[in-house]
Parts: structure tokens; sequence; C-alpha cells
């Protein structure tokens, strides 16, 4: 603490007495005492009708704050054609000061090299990216095509050690999350349906829509979201950083293929974790629904026999056979992205970003072709 | 002598159970260039981590210019932290900020020079180390070396009184190693600054050392303090005179 009081008695001073040729520039110029005399010193320049003067006689320290000061008052004085000089300046900062030349220090440098895009340049290299993008997808498609019949042919060539680690994360370990969200969605849907459904003495069939829409549609899109936005991202933020950890290039460097290494164990683990996750979430959600209704009166066994008459083997089968889809979608481009990821710690959190985007994307895309080809098959 | 600018009195330091460094105490004075050496795994870098700060001491007590460090809180602890000024073994830039950006941060904390004064004193940072013409780039788009020398310019930032340099050369070709120890005399020589590195390099050792310790594994302690060019030549201990010679340890020849 006493060091900053010293430092406050001995503030800097730029002033100039009645009569004086020149300015005196006294006390400590530091980065705490510069930015009081900074403005009063520039104005002094420009205000200057002839050559400045500055005398440092009553300096008592100058760091670098203190030089930079003094720099940008010369600069200040060279721009208005005024000339410039520094008397009794200590030698040390004399040196320090002669190590940047005006020319050294031109502030235009500083701008950051890249240039804000035009707006057609912008369309242009959002057109490419998207290109670009498309082929490595075709491309990882391909490989993980070829990891896929290499894995069955040859069950030991992926890492099964790895698949039940991420089998638990990715399953055993959003069992709490996937239950409530599907709990609450069945209770949901049960709530705003019973209402309108009573009007017409229908509230009975509120079981017909629960149970039919969260086996053929949200059981298995709410699972695949929670996962998407759980465990994609986890995993494009896992191989991300082992990307700009050079860990990938080592892999590459020993002929592992870092999709057979990464990639496959993580996506076979959720494809086989998703349907799994779909049954309970399907589940619990039909119990959250039921749950409305014996709190409305009804009798469970009324609700099990409207639900078993309402419900035929194809609605569950159609959600758990795109459920495995949305698994393999969400691992493959999570995985996907984590290999897409450039350097630095900013390209890890773009490529989390990329992947929950595109996994929910792809997801509700798929979710559309399954409905209707499903409709043609008539399932 | 003066008062030590580093004061570090019986220092244990531990990893919870795991004691790395027992009861050792040395101090560093003003302006010197004090390196602190030893082989790999031998806590210079734990050592280096509770000089800065990072980790509270176990036991003893680690005073920067009188002051506990690890005892200081808020704005104690601010004022402290503006005196120091560290370089990481990684360079440690920030990669979304371009090079200016990162020298200026500290300044925009801590001070209140105005835009134009921030600029130009980060500049000027940057152009002692070499670097005046790359103020502009990102850390992703310049070598290794620079990087290192970008990351000095950041942790002189605020005219530090101590530099804590982690492995200025480690990872770098012998010319831009010497470089760092030409840019760390200058340094030294022009602004008066304390630095305290740690290092294997032998040849920058040589070049820039006032003294050294050599840390023990073996003894959690410090093996040998003294000039590097009297412990290689007339250290009692072997093991000290080895290290210096680059001489294998006659246990390990198999």
């Amino acid at each position: 603490m006493s060091e900053r009081v010293a430092r406050e008695s001995h503030a800097a001073t730029f002033s100039k007495e009645e009569g004086d040729d020149s300015w005196s520039i006294g006390g400590r110029l530091d980065a705490d005492s510069v930015p009081a005399i900074w403005t009063s010193g520039h104005e002094a320049v420009r205000q200057a009708k002839g050559p400045i003067a500055i005398d440092a006689a009553k300096l008592e320290y100058c760091d670098g704050a203190g030089v930079a000061l003094l720099c940008s008052l010369r600069t200040a004085a060279e721009a208005e054609k005024k000339a410039f000089e520094i008397r009794n300046l200590a030698d040390p900062i004399q040196i320090l000061l002669r190590q940047f030349p005006a020319e050294s220090i031109d502030l235009a440098k500083t701008k950051p090299h890249t240039r804000p895009l035009g707006w057609v340049e912008t369309i242009g290299k959002g057109a490419f990216t998207f290109g670009a993008d498309f082929v490595q997808q075709v491309e990882f498609a391909g490989q993980l095509a070829v990891g896929a019949v290499r894995t069955i042919r040859q069950p030991s060539s992926i890492r099964w050690g790895d698949a039940v680690v991420v089998f638990e994360k990715t399953g055993v370990q959003a069992l709490p999350i996937v239950g409530m969200i599907s709990f609450l969605m069945g209770f949901i849907m049960a709530f705003q349906s019973a209402i309108p459904l009573k009007t017409f003495g229908v509230d009975l069939f509120v079981v017909n829509l629960v149970s039919l829409a969260i086996l053929r549609e949200l059981g298995p899109l709410m699972t695949a979201i929670m996962l998407a936005g759980r465990s994609g991202s986890a995993f494009a933020a896992e191989i991300g950083t082992m990307k700009v950890n050079e860990e990938i290039n080592a892999l590459d460097t020993m002929g592992i293929d870092p999709t057979r290494f990464l990639a496959m164990p993580r996506i076979a683990a959720t494809v086989v974790a998703t349907p799994l996750l779909t049954i309970y979430a399907d589940l619990v959600g039909i119990a959250g629904g039921f749950a409305v209704m014996m709190l409305m009166g009804f009798p469970a066994v009324t609700l099990w026999n409207q639900m078993v008459s309402a419900v035929a083997l194809g609605d569950v089968m159609s959600g758990l056979i795109k459920s495995v889809a949305f698994g393999f979608l969400v691992a493959s481009i999570g995985c996907l992205r984590g290999l897409q990821t450039r350097a630095g710690a900013a390209a890890v959190g773009d490529s989390t970003t990329r992947s929950v985007v595109s996994g929910i994307f792809l997801i509700i895309l798929t979710d559309a072709v399954f409905s209707v080809v499903f409709y043609f098959l008539k399932i | 002598m003066s008062t030590p600018i580093i004061d570090v009195r019986d220092v244990t330091a531990a990893y919870g159970d795991d004691t790395i460094l027992e009861d050792i105490s040395f101090t560093v004075e003003p302006g010197e260039k004090f390196i602190i050496l030893g082989g790999s795994g031998c806590g210079k870098s734990t050592l280096l981590k509770h000089l800065i700060g990072l980790y509270p001491p176990a036991k003893g007590q680690i005073l920067i210019e009188d002051k506990d460090i690890a005892a200081a809180e808020g704005e104690d602890r601010r004022a402290i932290l503006r005196r120091i000024g560290v370089m990481y073994q990684s360079g440690a830039l920030f990669g979304s900020m371009t090079l200016l950006e990162n020298v200026r941060l500290p300044m925009e904390e801590f001070t209140e020079l105005p835009p134009d004064a921030r600029d130009l004193l980060a500049l000027m940072k940057l152009h002692l180390v070499g670097l005046g013409d790359f103020a502009g780039s990102l850390p992703s788009e310049i070598s290794g070396g620079m990087q290192k020398r970008a990351a000095i310019a950041r942790a002189m930032a605020l005219d530090p009184a101590v530099l804590f340099l982690d492995e200025p050369s480690a990872g770098l070709d012998p010319i831009t190693s010497a470089e760092i120890d030409a840019l760390i005399l200058r340094l030294n020589e022009a602004l008066g600054i304390t630095f305290v590195i740690v290092t294997h390099e032998l040849a920058s050792v040589y070049a820039t050392a006032d003294r050294v310790i050599m840390l023990d594994k073996e003894t959690k302690g410090i093996l040998a303090e003294g000039r590097p060019q009297d412990l290689r030549d007339h250290s009692d201990v072997d093991r000290v005179r080895r290290f210096f010679r680059r001489e294998v340890e006659p246990k390990e020849e198999k």
C-alpha cells in the first residue's frame, strides 16, 4: 500500500511557467500517472505557435507509458511540422526513446490484416463453404460405410472398450434428463388436449393422441434432439480438442484411421443407445399422459385398454426405425464437425455449435423424409 | 545488499498429499536474471506456478516486493499481479485477438490510458521484441518463436518489475532461442526488469543467468545454487557437475 501512496504523491506534472520558453514535465511517468497529462500534453503541442520544447529535468521516473507519451507528443509535433525537442532527458530514457523512431511506430500497421468481406464475397464464400462442407460430408459418409463394412467383417477392428464408455455416457447417463423431458412432454400434451376434447365429450381420446404422438414422433424426436445437445456436441468438442492438440495428426501418421479409431465406436454406441433411450422416453412420456388422465378420474385399466386399441406395432416400430437413423446422424455429424475443427480454442466452440445446429437440422429433415415414406408405405 | 524482490521462505509445494518440493528457501535480487533448473519432473514448473500465485504453498511464504502473494486478495492481489508478468510455455496468446490486442489487454484492464495511448504503448512493446510489423497478425499466422516473443511483449505490457518465463526456448531452433536470450539481456539492461526463468536449455543458461538454483526430484529441495560456470566447474555434488556437462548418470548407462 505504501508504494501506491508514494506513487500518488509523485504524480506526473506537465506545466509551463509565465515567461518560460519550454514546458516542464516532472514527477513519475508511469501507466497510472500518464493518463492525467496525456490530453494536456497533446493540447500544448496543438496550440504551440512555433517550435515546442519540453524540459525533463524534474522527471523522477519514466517507464514504458512515459516513453509512449513522449513518442506520441513527438509524432504529433512532426505531423504539424513543428520542431520538437526534449531537454535534460536522462540517458536511459533517451536510449529507449531512440529505439522508437516515428516510422517504426506507425499505428496504421496495427489494423488486423484481414479485411471485412463485401456482400458479394460473403455470398460467394458462403456458397463455396457450403459446397466444400457437402463434399466433406459425402466423403465422411463414404469413410463410415467402409468402416462399417470392415467392422462387420472384422468386429475386433473397432475399440469396443471405448464404445462401452460412450454408451454409458450417451445412454445411461442421459436417462434422468430424457425421462424428465419425456414425462413432462406427455404431461403437457395431455393437459393441453384434454380441455378441447372434453368439450366434445371425447376426453378419453387424449390417450390416443398422446400415445400415437409420442410413439410415432415426439419420443424419437425429443430423444434425438437431447442427444444432439448432450452427446453430439461432446463428440465435436472432444475430437475438436484432439485435432487442436495434433492428436488426430498423430493418429494419421501412425497409420491409424481417425474415423475408425474415434468415430466408429462413438457411432456404434450411439446407434445402439438411441433406440433404447427412445423406448424409455416412449414409456415415460405415455406415463406422463396417463398421470394427467388419472388425475381427471380415469382408471388405469381403461387408459391401458384405450391405448392398446389405438396403437399398432407399426407405430412403435416406425418410431424406433427413425431413432436408429437419428442416432447415426447425431453421432456422425458430431464426429465430423470435430474432425473439421481448425486451429484454436474458438474453433472448438465453432465445431460444437455447428454439430448441434447441423444435428438438429438433419434430424428434422430426416424426420420429414420418414413421414413421407411412411405415408406411402402406409405404416 | 538491497532488499530481495522475491523472497521464498520455507515453502512446501504439494498437490494434495503429493509433495513436490519441501522447505525450500531462496531470494531473487532486483535486476537479477535468476534461473530455475532441474531435470524433468523435479518441480520447476510447480515452483513457478507457486511464485506467480496460481497455487498457494502448502507451507511457508512467498513474498514479492515484501507482499505475500498467496495471502493477498482483491485489490491487494491485483496490485501484486500488476508488478509481475508471466510468459507461459506455450505462449498462451489469445487466438481470437491480434498481437496488438493481446498486448493491449492488460492495459485495458489495469490503466486509464486513452485508447490511442494504449495502441501506441502496445505497439512499442511489440517493437521491443521485434514484432512491430506483425501487430495486426493473429497468433496462428506467426511462427512459434514469434509467438513466444509476442507473449513476452504481453507479459511486459504494464512494465512489470519481474518477468517470469516458463521454458522460453523450449521447442525453438538454436538461432531463435539465441534471439530470445538476447532479448532477455536487452530488456534486463534497458528496463532493469528482473527475470525468473525456468528452463533446461544449458546454452540459454550460460548466456543469460546471473544465478541459478537447481532443484532435485529425490530430496525435493534445492541441490545447488550459484553461477552456472561455477557449478559446472567446482560443484561438490557430482550430479550437478554432470548436469552442466550433459553427462549421463552412471546408473542409467546400460
